[in-house]
């Protein structure tokens, strides 16, 4: 059974949040003992789906969650925005694709770093993606 | 207005990064750079990441640009210093950096800027 242990929320609406973001994330993760490697992991991944929320969905809110499963502790990662959303999610899944001026590392590249990701997404209903990785 | 200096050491210019930027000082740093090797004529460019903790597909990709816009003025650039848990992160997250000269340190990335110039000079000797 997976349960929260205490949960939180913060904007992301400028280049300053992003970054506002990672330090939120490093924070979090620090206290949950992830290994250095890790704890860069969740950052980077976190950097990347801000900037995604706020370059793509027009800004967005990261609601942060530290949670219990069976004895072991984790963080989830939820960016949630109300942009144009993600027309065909084959492609943006895709290694090297871009719609802007990115390198198309972003989702896919994302996905790599942390141990579960889930996207929902519609045309004109926003994009919310999630993260989470176990210690 | 937030700014990351630029010293100039002879032919070479130093960057040293210790703050987490966001992604206009990260652009903004782009600019500077490359108009200060127009300016001085520089040769090389080091860019030391040590103090950064982490570097997403953005500062990846600054990093990039700036060692395609430095070739194109005569200027070679060298990543120094990268953190073993960020260089691990990168490369799981698709950048390996293709093309960009990297050294463990200051030390050493100045050794292979030499090294590199004196490369070049002897190419000039045979022509």
């Amino acid at each position: 059974m997976t349960t929260s242990v205490k949960s939180g929320e913060a904007p992301v609406r400028s280049e300053h949040d992003i970054v506002l973001a990672r330090q939120q994330v490093r924070r979090l993760a620090q206290e949950l003992k992830f290994s250095l490697v890790d704890q860069t992991k969740m950052v980077t991944a976190a950097s990347e789906l801000a900037r995604n929320a706020l370059v793509y969905g027009r800004g967005g809110t990261m609601h942060w969650t530290v949670l219990e499963a069976d004895g072991r502790k984790g963080l989830r990662l939820k960016f949630a925005d109300e942009g144009p959303g993600i027309a065909n999610m084959d492609l943006a899944m895709t290694d090297g694709w871009t719609s802007g001026n990115g390198l198309g590392m972003g989702l896919t590249g994302t996905k790599r770093l942390v141990n579960e990701f889930e996207i929902d997404s519609a045309i004109g209903a926003g994009t919310r993606v999630t993260i989470t990785r176990w210690k | 207005m937030e700014k990351i200096p630029i010293l100039r050491m002879g032919e070479f210019l130093l960057v040293t990064i210790q703050i987490d930027m966001h992604d206009q000082l990260a652009l903004k740093l782009q600019d500077d750079l490359s108009a200060a090797i127009s300016k001085n004529a520089s040769k090389g460019v080091l860019i030391d990441i040590s103090s950064l903790e982490m570097v997403d597909s953005f500062i990846g990709r600054m990093v990039a640009d700036i060692s395609g816009m430095g070739r194109i003025l005569g200027a070679e650039t060298v990543l120094v210093g990268m953190q073993p848990a960020v260089a691990i992160t990168l490369v799981e997250l698709g950048l390996s950096l293709p093309g960009i000269a990297t050294a463990l340190n200051v030390e050493r990335g100045m050794a292979l800027l030499r090294r590199k110039m004196d490369a070049d000079g002897a190419d000039d000797d045979q022509r």
